[in-house]
């Protein structure tokens, strides 16, 4: 649409070294990143991490300080918020309390010139209530409401619009667990059904890795790592990364040989582990320090010798004892005491987990492939 | 202590109660019961001197409180996007306002307003030559009661509604904003509404306010008689029980008032505003 359109035509959001500074405090520090257009891209983060902040660069309540922020190819910058094609889901809703159901609904399409008629408005919030699953619930007052109703009505008040994006700042943060549950699931198919493009900004992890295509990982202001859930599971870019998305045992060293495919290192206790790097992952070669990550899951455990039949596979093998047991429904999660690394997490699947209990000595395995070779930040 | 609540409250509502009895008094005397009437009411609903001054305190009390309304509401609203020590400063300043005793505001704005009407008035007539003649265009009488009574309503008005603004939820004015409503249509469509009950009951305060005030007005009436302005210069000649009757419709139009502006913002402040 205009003269610096968008570079490629499938992108509906993007930043272009956007940084907004708060006084000293730059709450977004030269962020870059595009988002496909009909995608469920999140936001994930620690509180502060610049994530809530750049949705509202998005949604037009914060102009960048430098930087451009793009809507479908046309720069944003200081166009106000009541002149974007966007719409947003409020944390805590913020739903009109003078209004009832139906009038916060029909709110957006009555500020648009010209007015549609009261035909076609009342019209658009029955489809809109029928499709967030409230009919009927056109007269009720808001605050009559449970969370999880207020909720979709606040889904509605949106999407009644046909933005081009939606965003969602932590939606589902006031729910409780069930209930958050079910209102994923439904913001995903509800989602695939309307094919806007979803924003979602959230502390989440499981919910992020669960509802989205894309998910963007920050810290102080920056983007880390960008990329689908299993990418940001299989490939973390780094420490914070692996353990933000799913968890890990991390252990640090100092790396005593590294080359193209993978790096050795010395921990504290002395120990000498190797790993190759992730996917795509940076290299630790001429890096002094780094940390080798292990998933739970990814770690074995056994009663008896330190070498049965079929454990030379597991090229890391230590001895512990169980400390702790946590039931997971179909996992079981053990914390096992080392002398070697303090405590390790391992995970098995209900079928395979022995009879192991608190106090129980085990040995520990795991293959060297199994672990990341990653930069220890 | 049950007992000596008690008293306080004798001593306090006492002097009051009799007031309100003696003038429904059929006798002359405000010592001596004779029996009920509505006869002093009458007396004074015919008494011109009173008419005039209820009337002269009517409209004082209605221009007062409605400037002070707009331009207070205006006020508070601006002050909520002042951040940091300036806001702190200007807070501080409208309390201080409030707690000025009458005399001293009464002095400051008597002699504040006689400069200033002398400057208004030279500009005026110099603009407008229509308006010279015999009298200054802005004088005291009305225009610095009006004047003075504004000033300090302003104050009311401003704490009044600042304290709602602050407890309503930002993110609704953003919510309009998002959902393509300008500036204006969120301040009528939402801000407002939310606000409203605040600002009538700050008219409903200032409208009070002026209606019984007697210290300012004394200083700035120049040559007009507002009801307290009235009922003053009568007891100097004695406290008759027509008197009575007048000070207890004011009591009773100045209860209904805080009645209802109590009403407003409890009714603003009772609705579950979080979602």
């Amino acid at each position: 649409m205009t003269a610096h359109g968008a570079a490629n035509g499938t992108a509906d959001i993007e930043f272009i070294d956007v940084s907004k500074h708060f006084g000293a405090i730059a709450a977004v520090d030269h962020v870059d990143f595009a988002i496909a257009r009909g995608s469920f891209m999140s936001f994930l983060g620690p509180s502060g991490c610049g994530k809530t902040t750049s949705l509202r660069l998005i949604a037009g309540f914060e102009q960048p300080t430098t930087g451009d922020v793009r809507i479908a190819g046309t720069s944003m910058v200081g166009v106000p918020a009541y002149r974007r094609p966007v719409n947003m889901v409020f944390q805590h809703y913020a739903l009109f309390p003078h209004f009832n159901v139906a009038d916060n609904i029909a709110y957006g399409l009555r500020q648009r010139r010209p007015r549609p008629d009261r035909a076609e408005i009342a019209r658009q919030v029955d489809a809109t209530l029928d499709l967030v699953r409230l009919p009927g619930f056109h007269a009720r007052r808001v605050w009559e409401l449970s969370g999880g109703q207020q909720q979709r009505v606040a889904l509605a008040r949106a999407l009644i619009n046909r933005p081009t994006v939606l965003l969602l700042d932590e939606p589902l943060a006031a729910l409780d667990r069930k209930l958050r549950r079910d209102m994923q699931i439904e913001l995903q198919n509800l989602q695939r059904e309307v094919g806007i493009t979803f924003v979602l900004v959230t502390h989440d992890q499981e919910e992020a890795l669960s509802m989205s295509d894309t998910i963007a990982i920050m810290r102080d202001g920056r983007v880390i790592q960008i990329g689908s859930p299993r990418t940001l599971y299989d490939a973390p870019a780094n420490r914070y990364v692996a353990g933000f998305v799913g968890e890990s045992n991390f252990f640090p060293g100092e790396v005593v040989a590294a080359d193209e495919r993978g790096a050795t290192l010395k921990t504290a206790a002395g120990v000498v582990l190797s790993a190759p790097y992730p996917p795509g992952g940076a290299t630790l070669v001429g890096t002094a320090r780094g940390v080798i990550a292990v998933r739970p899951e990814m770690v074995a455990m056994w009663v008896g010798p330190d070498d049965p039949d079929g454990a030379a596979e597991f090229s890391c093998r230590l001895g512990g004892r169980v400390h702790n047991r946590i039931y997971l429904g179909d996992q079981t999660e053990y914390s096992v005491a080392t002398d070697q690394f303090g405590d390790v997490l391992v995970r098995a699947a209900k079928a395979s987990a022995l009879e192991i209990g608190p106090g129980q000595e085990v040995r520990l395995g795991w293959r060297q492939a199994s672990g990341l070779a990653l930069v220890d930040s | 202590m049950r007992g000596y609540a008690a008293l306080i409250y004798v001593f306090l509502y006492a002097p009051i109660l009799l007031i309100v009895v003696f003038s429904f008094n059929s006798g002359f005397s405000a010592s001596d019961f004779k029996g009920v009437s509505f006869k002093w009411y009458a007396k004074a609903a015919t008494n011109t001197f009173v008419i005039d001054a209820v009337v002269n305190s009517l409209i004082v009390a209605a221009s007062s409180a409605t400037l002070a309304t707009v331009f207070g509401t205006m006020a508070a609203l601006a002050l909520q996007r002042v951040k940091g020590w300036v806001r702190t400063v200007f807070d501080g300043l409208i309390y201080v306002a409030i707690m000025v005793p009458g005399i001293v505001i009464g002095i400051s704005t008597l002699i504040a307003l006689v400069s200033v009407f002398g400057l208004l008035n030279t500009a005026l007539v110099a603009l407008i030559p229509a308006l010279a003649g015999p009298e200054p265009p802005l004088a005291l009488g009305f225009a610095s009661l009006i004047a003075a009574h504004t000033l300090f309503n302003l104050a009311l008005v401003i704490v009044i509604v600042r304290a709602r603004i602050a407890g309503m939820d930002r993110s609704l004015i953003e919510a309009s904003a998002d959902l393509y409503a300008t500036p204006w249509r969120t301040f009528r469509q939402v801000t407002l509404p939310q606000i409203l009950p605040a600002v009538l009951a700050g008219f409903l305060l200032g409208f009070t306010f002026s209606l019984d005030d007697f210290v300012i007005a004394f200083f700035v009436a120049g040559s007009k008689t507002t009801l307290p302005i009235f009922v003053f210069s009568s007891i100097r000649r004695g406290v008759t029980p027509e008197i009575n009757a007048i000070g207890t419709v004011v009591l009773a139009v100045s209860l209904i008032l805080l009645f209802g502006s109590q009403l407003l913002l409890r009714r603003g402040h009772g609705r579950p505003r979080r979602a």
